[in-house]
């Protein structure tokens, strides 16, 4: 039976390795939103409030580029439903702890934890106090990101405006979806997206954002029953 | 206003981590909806790449020998073989960054 603490350390160093991308992601992150005209304080309240990178970047995008409150909120949501499966997947190892200590652990949800601890729980699951590794991970992963968006809203403010540091935005998100250009299916949705984003730019309120997925979202559930 | 909408989607955000652990049964997720989430990254993220790399800050569509597509096409080469997130970015920005100070200077 392992102690709670090696299983929390065992959280930690298994999300240690993702520091690569979540490090400059962070940075990046920070960077842009002083680069979008945001007040410091407020750029990093989106990393302590909202706490997920993609979704932090397109709130101040949109927002910067006078897209509504509403919509700005809803691409949040819709960029953020993903954790919903997280959820789902992790319950059953989560099930036996206090409301309250359910409550905690839901914070520090996010990809790179959520994939690891995943795959940890699942090899080792005749253990108990499993959830220290999901709270190792995550907050190990908390920390990093705090420091990271922190360095770079100072950093952001050196950077000159002709380097188009804007252009991170599209090539951050691209290596976040490269690895699933190996599944077909994937790419297909993809695809979808991208071109209804093209054609739906001009749609009221950046709208486009919210529409865009739901399109491909559709294709993908037809694409679902179609296999069947 | 601003605050107000960090706010809202930090909450709709501590939702969507939260529901599926303390408040729903994890079985009312079907399983078709639990596939269909599987596709999330997939249908979100092109529509913030592709009008990134597509459309110039005016918003109108830019020709096809904008350096932001050169830059886009070689992060993508060099993330498809490196499956490498940083590589991924700092090759696009080094093309970019290449193209713009010195093959167009």
């Amino acid at each position: 039976m392992l102690s709670k603490s090696k299983i929390f350390l065992r959280g930690t160093s298994d999300v240690l390795p993702h520091m690569l991308s979540v490090i400059p992601f962070g940075i990046i992150t920070g960077a842009i939103g002083v680069e979008f005209g945001f007040d410091p304080l407020l750029v990093y309240a989106t990393s302590l409030i909202i706490f997920g990178g993609a979704s932090q970047i397109i709130f101040m995008q949109l927002l910067s580029g006078g897209a509504s409150s509403l919509v700005a909120i809803t691409s949040v949501g819709v960029i953020n439903s993903r954790h919903l499966l997280y959820g789902a997947v992790l319950s059953e190892y989560l099930e036996k702890l206090s409301f309250f200590k359910k409550l905690f652990i839901s914070y520090f949800i996010v990809d790179q934890g959520f994939a690891e601890s995943n795959k940890y729980l699942k090899k080792n699951n005749s253990q108990t106090n499993l959830h220290y590794h999901v709270l190792g991970g995550g907050i190990t992963l908390w920390l990093f990101w705090q420091i990271s968006t922190l360095s770079g809203i100072i950093l952001g403010s050196f950077i000159p405006e002709e380097l188009g540091l804007k252009f991170a935005i599209p090539l951050t998100f691209l290596a976040i979806i490269v690895n699933d250009l190996r599944k077909l299916d994937h790419v297909f949705v993809m695809l979808i997206s991208g071109f209804a984003s093209l054609i739906l730019f001009d749609a009221p309120f950046k709208s486009y954002i919210i529409l865009s997925p739901i399109v491909a979202l559709t294709a993908a559930f037809m694409m679902l029953r179609f296999k069947r | 206003m601003t605050w107000l909408s960090i706010l809202l989607s930090g909450i709709v955000t501590y939702f969507s981590r939260m529901a599926m652990i303390a408040l729903i049964d994890r079985d009312m997720l079907g399983s078709k909806v639990k596939e269909a989430l599987n596709y999330v990254p997939a249908a979100v993220f092109p529509a913030i790449i592709f009008p990134g790399v597509f459309f110039n800050d005016f918003g109108s569509i830019v020709e096809f020998t904008d350096p932001k597509i050169y830059g886009a096409i070689i992060a993508l080469l060099v993330g498809f073989y490196s499956r490498n997130v940083i590589a991924t970015i700092v090759s696009g920005l080094l093309s970019y960054w290449f193209i713009i100070f010195f093959l167009l200077k």
